[in-house]
């Protein structure tokens, strides 16, 4: 088995404050993970605001250094800097699709425009025919066609069209690993389980693996292989999906699965907020240990803290 | 139990002439609903879909180019019938926060940012509980302890308080003064799971200690199913259903409702998720006869021409759909995934 990607003991630390009153917040600390060449997986990675899975997006992308760490793209060490062409040639490989798609694409901007963009620069197409039948490609594999797209600017496109857009400027250049930020937190319920389902599809039919970060368990659960649930950039609980969500073992994976509203419970006002673990979860990141991942019977990591009080 | 605020066919369009091309966009299209005393109303539509337009119109914020072109929205508080699509702006002004309040959706823009908590607490609530100075400070402390927030909070900053903290604030600010009557709009969408389930809890531990009615807005339907006591759905300007919750969710009665009910993933169950096709209408011209007709699986002949009434088809359950009988719960829905557990 080869990766495909590799995260390696990477963290990450932003100074905050002024001159004088600086101090060093950890977005991210000793995050490990990899994603294999071979079985193309969906990974979802959990966790509440401020939880730095958004900082480790930004780091598989190049778009932030880790502090220390490294994270390979195919043996390859994932650098902003570097020469041009190998810059080039990783994002052909590895895409985006951002949270917000009306934030994403420029409202001046026809949205064709982007995606003809993408074909020149990582296809090297060189006529208009060439182009075209790569971005009508594209949105087919997305559910839409390049006639319903060409000449639209953003805001004459639904937000879940606006999604799946974004999606298939991000397939133009055939990559193999799609980070996806949120991508369905702001498109409307109705058009949520499309792009969801979608997602799915990518990995069954294209072979893409995507990187799937969000807050709502219920979708990980839905489409997801593995799971890796962060608190305050520290990995608590990483492994298989539903064996996970199924029977959480960390407390901060069980506060997160107590919190979830669940539909099959209409009418009945269960509201109580689960406060015996979020009390539980405070004093975890009162301690001084930061505890060490151990791998347990199922496949899964979770991890644990020395006895004795904080 | 008696009505708090009665809605009759309310019309509210936005209106514009621009260079002389006229432009109505129906956002609010014969809307006619009660709400209950000391009942939550959950409000479900997605985005466009007129409801921020509605509870525009409830919370009495009616501004150019938005004008009511028909019908009335009354508020019963105690013995006084408000209409606020009518009222003086002294009127508005003498029920505004003591008997009808706000609870709005970005707390980071609705807090000042250069304005201590305590002084916008001021600002807002001073003069309608008629307190000044030290009774007035114990007052807002004794709220604030209700909603889990300690004293500190008043010498603080928007910017210093997380967002669980400042939704507390926010809506610490729209119930100091006991409104019989709360509009909640997405109060919750920009937290995230752990904290959303404690606010919304103590929205409803102070909605149940006052005693007012709350309409609870929101896209989130696994909010609604555990907030409201009954829901409304709006799809293109119009209500198109209407049931207490648990029916709702258990026996759909609109197609719309029942794919709604049906894509909500869930934890422990992996069934294929069906995702509805097409775009909700553009509501400057919104396509004749039932508006969902060109999305929805059920359409036949009459449904392009002509626009079902909201109606009662079960006690307590009313939908607009011609063909309402023949709507079934999907798969993926509870109903189904319950049928298929006592089956295995």
């Amino acid at each position: 088995m080869t990766a495909l990607l590799e995260v390696d003991h990477v963290s990450k630390q932003f100074g905050v404050g002024g001159l004088l009153s600086r101090r060093r917040v950890d977005a991210v600390s000793d995050v490990s993970f990899a994603i294999t060449a071979e079985v193309p997986d969906i990974f979802t990675i959990i966790g509440e605001s401020g939880s730095g899975k958004t900082t480790l997006a930004r780091m598989i992308l190049g778009l932030e250094k880790p502090s220390s760490g490294e994270i390979r793209y195919a043996g390859k060490v994932v650098s902003g800097t570097g020469s041009r062409a190998e810059r080039l040639e990783f994002m052909a490989a590895v895409q985006p699709v951002f949270q917000n798609p009306f934030e994403a694409f420029n409202p001046l901007k026809r949205v064709d425009r982007y995606l003809a963009s993408t074909a020149r620069r990582f296809l090297g197409t060189a006529d208009d025919a060439a182009t075209d039948k790569a971005m009508d490609e594209a949105l087919q594999k997305v559910g839409l066609s390049l006639a319903e797209v060409r000449g639209r600017y953003p805001h004459e496109l639904s937000g879940g069209q606006l999604q799946r857009a974004a999606i298939a400027r991000a397939l133009i250049c055939k990559p193999s690993l799609l980070i996806t930020d949120e991508p369905v937190s702001m498109v409307d319920a109705s058009l949520r389980m499309s792009i969801v389902n979608l997602l799915k599809s990518l990995r069954d039919e294209l072979g893409v693996s995507v990187i799937y970060i969000t807050h709502d368990l219920a979708t990980a659960y839905y489409i997801a292989d593995r799971i890796l649930i962060m608190q305050q950039g520290c990995a608590v609980e990483i492994g298989p999906a539903r064996v996970i969500l199924d029977a959480p073992k960390h407390p901060y994976a069980r506060l997160l699965k107590a919190s979830v509203l669940s539909a099959a419970d209409a009418g009945q006002g269960k509201l109580m907020p689960a406060t015996e673990l979020m009390r539980e979860c405070e004093e975890l990141l009162k301690r001084d240990d930061a505890g060490r991942l151990v791998t347990q019977e199922d496949g899964r990591q979770v991890r644990e803290y020395s006895a004795g009080s904080p | 139990m008696a009505d708090i605020l009665t809605v009759d066919r309310l019309k509210a369009y936005y209106l514009m002439n621009y260079y002389g091309i006229r432009r109505e966009v129906r956002a609010v299209d014969d809307i006619t609903m009660t709400v209950k005393q000391n009942e939550v109303y959950g409000i479900a539509g997605e985005s466009s879909s007129g409801k921020t337009s509605f509870i525009k119109v409830l919370a009495a914020a009616i501004r150019p180019p938005m004008r009511i072109v028909a019908g009335s929205v009354i508020f019963h508080f105690g013995d006084r019938n408000v209409d606020v699509t009518s009222a003086s702006p002294e009127e508005i002004e003498s029920i505004r926060w003591k008997h009808l309040s706000y609870i709005m959706q970005g707390s980071m823009s609705v807090l000042n940012p250069v304005r201590r908590i305590e002084n916008i607490f001021e600002d807002f609530a001073a003069r309608p509980l008629g307190l000044s100075g030290r009774a007035f400070k114990d007052r807002v402390i004794t709220h604030l302890a209700k909603l889990k927030l300690g004293p500190e909070v008043l010498r603080a900053y928007a910017h210093e308080l997380s967002g669980g903290m400042r939704q507390r604030v926010t809506i610490g600010l729209a119930t100091i003064c006991n409104p019989e009557f709360i509009i909640a709009d997405e109060p919750t969408t920009a937290l995230d799971v752990v904290v959303q389930k404690d606010v919304l809890s103590l929205i409803r531990d102070l909605q149940k200690e006052m005693g007012s009615s709350v309409v609870f807005v929101t896209h989130d339907m696994s909010v609604h199913a555990n907030m409201a006591d009954r829901v409304g759905i709006i799809y293109a300007g119009r209500l198109i259903e209407e049931a207490p919750t648990r029916q709702l969710f258990v026996a759909p009665k609109h197609p719309y409702t029942a794919h709604l009910v049906a894509s909500l993933p869930r934890i422990g169950d992996t069934t294929q998720r069906p995702a509805l096709e097409g775009r909700p209408p553009n509501l400057a011209a919104p396509p004749p006869g039932c508006r969902f007709h060109p999305r929805c699986p059920l359409a036949i002949d009459i449904c392009k021409k002509e626009v079902p009434p909201l109606e009662e088809v079960v006690p307590g359950h009313r939908s607009a759909c011609w063909r309402w009988r023949d709507v079934e719960p999907l798969a993926g829905s509870i109903a189904v995934a319950r049928v298929a557990e006592s089956v295995a």
